[in-house]
């Protein structure tokens, strides 16, 4: 489309000729489709998922980076060591580590993108990864050292986000449709409102793909994704947005289902500061007023792991307290009575455009109305939903999926939405953010799930599926999703 | 001539400048920050305002306007604050898809229509004019979006002649191009065409019992040399007017169908921009629309007299 119609009928035949010839090879270009375009491409200053879906690890690297399975290991640091204090990090970078535009990738470029992203006036949308740096220092050219304000048990795992990526200087201007990294990709082709194309990048450092080119392409509509798996005319798509047709693609020989989980941990927030959800008995009333599985049937067709607290159910550290908030609508309306309640009460729901809310919301509002509590719908967009609720906190009830891993931190924030404010827990956030010995996190960890489980600050419902649908000679795709990313490098076709 | 030129100019102006205020209005006063779009739920308060600053959000309502206005009409659309490309590139490649699009599916429609209308007028009661006229009711009732929905599972699923959707791109020549437009251009076509077939009808059968076509039959015309000659032109008023409705129907209204095709069309631009609060792209786009849809009523008017050389001097 960038290009004018020049060319006439005889180079568009040649060309189809062409492509049918190149389909008697072996395969080693893939098309995935995902709903949601990219705005841009810079994951550094954005929130949108969608970019990290396309460039994480793809495109750019950091200095550590997530697997599949969710584990944190050595990306463009080869190795480092931590100070016995725990404040200092020692990076060694990979040797002979290039950028897309042939400049060497070395600790200079490292200490420049951290720098950026923890600026005043940065733009990153998690800053508050790289809050804890005090200082980077260049020791030689691939030597890199961190230092942190305080410990920090989360750095190495910090270091992995999108967010945190390493940028060349000289590609700032232009990063957000040129980007410049250090990966096994290079962007292609972007045609806005229709695909990204990445092929492979013949100056990487590491092992070589199999795959030379990849096409994402973006398909909101679910029946229109449904439709484009079923014509093949995408191989892979990943967050298939219709769970109700995955049963048809698993009874298909052409295609595979992939199941996983993801970090969503998908919760009815609960205004904490707003009467009558200030008084504890409510909440509690609430959360058992609630069947997960009729949700999760209901809403999800099945797909989803039923949680009692803020924690992923795969983290070795999560601890099962579904049985703290079992479905006993009987229970729920004697607390509601206890509470004052005896005849429920009247409050607002809102639901984002997603189908686990607004299939979800409807269901919790039938489930609330059982015991008593009655919930106006309304249905917002993204941007409603950040202004009114999230920014405005001006909301009784609303659900939504918390996709950031690790994300039990933002309970310790009393200005955060759903305004929980126990000065217990934010201590104890504390402690364990100056933490690095592993077995003490854990314990930790768990006893923060336990809090706000035994305080029912919000209704947990349930872990978010990674649904993906595949034709079924491709293999190597990630089932789980620890973070946004599309591992091109993982990919390949059987046969 | 030139007067009533003029005339409908003035008011195209007029429309013009209470349309541009009218969606900035509008699109202005809808919930939603563009920056926190953007940032997502951990940003920080610094990191939104200096993201704010450099969008120019912190600028009062009124600034914005009169630097939007004055920058269209310098043909500057503005940046897109999610995309940062400039928003007439943006429109500009949309419309490669688009403009096309209705373009194909308003000659789709008049090929299907203007035969079928003529043949139901001079058939009239009978049986080739009921079966027609049925035909057409079931045009008009069928939702667009659901025909996409069967095209695509009968031609791309089963029969796989198309692709499901998607748009080629010209490069790939103009025979591939067409070849990813067909589909999305009859689900648009036929609902149009059912209606326009209705109009043609009844606009011929009109004409048909004036006195200047007994007329024409008493002169010794058959009634079919009587309906192409006399009656075919003067019928063309009402039709005209249902076609320029419809190609601005098609260009602005093909949101649905570029969703269900997943085309790289300017109604799936709104649609996106919409959700993630990319005001300006919105607003030019509507604007840009707007402008569409008045000046093809313009021309429309303008063919109006060219038809009917009464309307020069009516007015």
């Amino acid at each position: 489309m960038k290009r004018i119609v020049n060319r006439g009928l005889v180079s568009g035949l040649a060309l189809s000729a062409a492509l049918f010839a190149g389909a008697a090879w072996a395969k080693d270009d893939i098309t995935i489709a995902m709903q949601l375009e990219p705005p841009h491409l810079d994951p550094t200053s954005a929130a949108a998922q969608a970019i990290d879906s396309v460039v994480y690890v793809n495109i750019f690297e950091g200095l550590t980076r997530f697997m599949g399975d969710g584990s944190i290991v050595p990306a463009l640091a080869e190795s480092w060591e931590i100070s016995d204090d725990g404040t200092v990090y020692t990076f060694k970078l990979h040797e002979g580590v290039t950028f897309h535009d042939g400049s060497a990738m070395d600790a200079e470029d490292v200490k420049f993108s951290l720098d950026r992203a923890r600026a005043e006036d940065s733009a990153n949308a998690q800053k508050a990864l790289f809050a804890g740096i005090d200082s980077v220092d260049v020791v030689d050219p691939l030597t890199v050292k961190v230092t942190l304000k305080e410990p920090n048990g989360n750095f190495l795992f910090n270091m992995a986000w999108g967010d945190a990526v390493i940028v060349a200087p000289e590609s700032i201007e232009n990063i957000k449709t040129a980007p410049v990294g250090t990966g096994p990709y290079t962007l292609g082709e972007w045609v806005q409102g229709d695909k990204i194309v990445l092929n492979r990048n013949p100056g990487y450092w590491g092992a070589e793909p199999a795959l030379e080119q990849a096409t994402f392409k973006f398909i909101s509509d679910p029946t229109a994704a449904f439709a484009a798996m079923m014509a093949e005319d995408v191989d892979v798509f990943t967050g298939f947005p219709a769970p109700e047709n995955l049963p048809q693609f698993e009874a298909d020989p052409r295609f595979q289902v992939l199941v996983g989980s993801t970090e969503g941990e998908t919760i009815l927030s609960t205004n904490n500061k707003q009467p009558p959800f200030d008084n504890i008995k409510v909440r509690q009333a609430m959360a058992h007023a609630i069947d997960r599985q009729a949700i999760i049937d209901g809403a999800m067709f099945g797909y989803g792991t039923p949680i009692g607290t803020h924690f992923a159910p795969h983290n070795p550290a999560y601890v099962d307290l579904t049985g703290n908030s079992a479905y006993d609508p009987d229970k729920a309306k004697a607390l509601l009575a206890e509470a004052g309640f005896p005849d429920g009460f009247e409050t607002t729901l809102h639901l984002p455009p997603p189908s686990y809310a607004r299939r979800g919301g409807e269901i919790i509002a039938a489930q609330l109305a059982a015991v008593g509590i009655k919930a106006e719908i309304t249905n917002v967009e993204w941007a409603q939903w950040l202004e009114t609720v999230f920014k405005g906190k001006n909301f009784g009830l609303t659900i939504v999926s918390h996709t950031e891993p690790m994300d039990i931190g933002i309970y310790a924030r009393p200005d955060y939405y759903f305004q929980y404010d126990n000065p217990a827990f934010q201590e104890l956030m504390t402690t364990l953010n100056s933490t690095t010995d592993p077995d003490k996190r854990t314990e930790l960890m768990q006893q923060a799930q336990r809090m706000i489980s035994d305080d029912y600050v919000n209704g947990y419902l349930f872990q978010l599926a990674a649904l993906s649908v595949a034709k079924a000679g491709v293999q190597g795709l990630w089932a789980n999703a620890p973070t946004a990313a599309t591992d091109l490098s993982a990919i390949s076709w059987s046969e | 001539m030139l007067r009533y030129s003029l005339k409908r100019a003035l008011s195209l102006l007029i429309s013009l400048a209470v349309a541009s205020l009218v969606i900035f209005a509008v699109i202005e006063i809808a919930p939603g920050d563009p920056a926190s779009f953007m940032l997502g739920v951990n940003a920080q308060p610094d990191t939104l305002a200096a993201l704010r600053t450099e969008l120019g959000l912190d600028q009062s309502k009124a600034e914005r306007y009169v630097s939007w206005i004055t920058g269209m009409l310098r043909g500057d659309f503005g940046t897109s604050y999610t995309y940062r490309t400039p928003v007439s590139q943006m429109i500009a490649d949309r419309m490669w898809v688009s403009l096309p699009l209705a373009l194909y599916a308003l000659a789709l429609s008049t090929a299907i229509a203007f035969p079928a209308g003529i043949y139901a007028a001079s058939r009239r009661g009978k049986v080739g004019d009921l079966t027609v006229m049925s035909a057409t009711q079931l045009g008009v009732a069928i939702p667009n979006f659901w025909f996409a929905m069967m095209l695509v599972l009968v031609f791309a699923i089963n029969l796989r002649w198309f692709n499901a959707g998607g748009f080629s791109g010209w490069d790939k020549g103009l025979v591939a191009g067409l070849h990813s437009l067909t589909l999305p251009a009859i689900a648009l076509a036929l609902p149009q065409a059912a209606i326009l077939a209705r109009v043609m009808r009844s606009a011929l059968l009109d004409i048909l019992g004036e006195d200047f076509m007994r007329t024409a039959r008493a002169k010794g015309l058959s009634r079919r040399q009587a309906l192409w000659r006399h009656g075919l032109r003067n019928a063309l008023i009402p039709v005209l007017t249902i076609i320029g409705l419809q190609f601005s129907f098609l260009l602005a209204g093909s949101i649905i169908i570029e969703q269900v095709f997943y085309l790289p069309g300017l109604g799936r631009l709104v649609f996106q921009s919409i959700s993630s609060r990319d005001l300006i792209v919105v607003e030019s786009v509507v604007m840009l629309l707007v402008f569409a849809v008045i000046t093809v009523n313009f021309l429309v008017d303008l063919a109006y007299a060219a038809v009917d050389p009464r309307l020069r001097s009516r007015t």
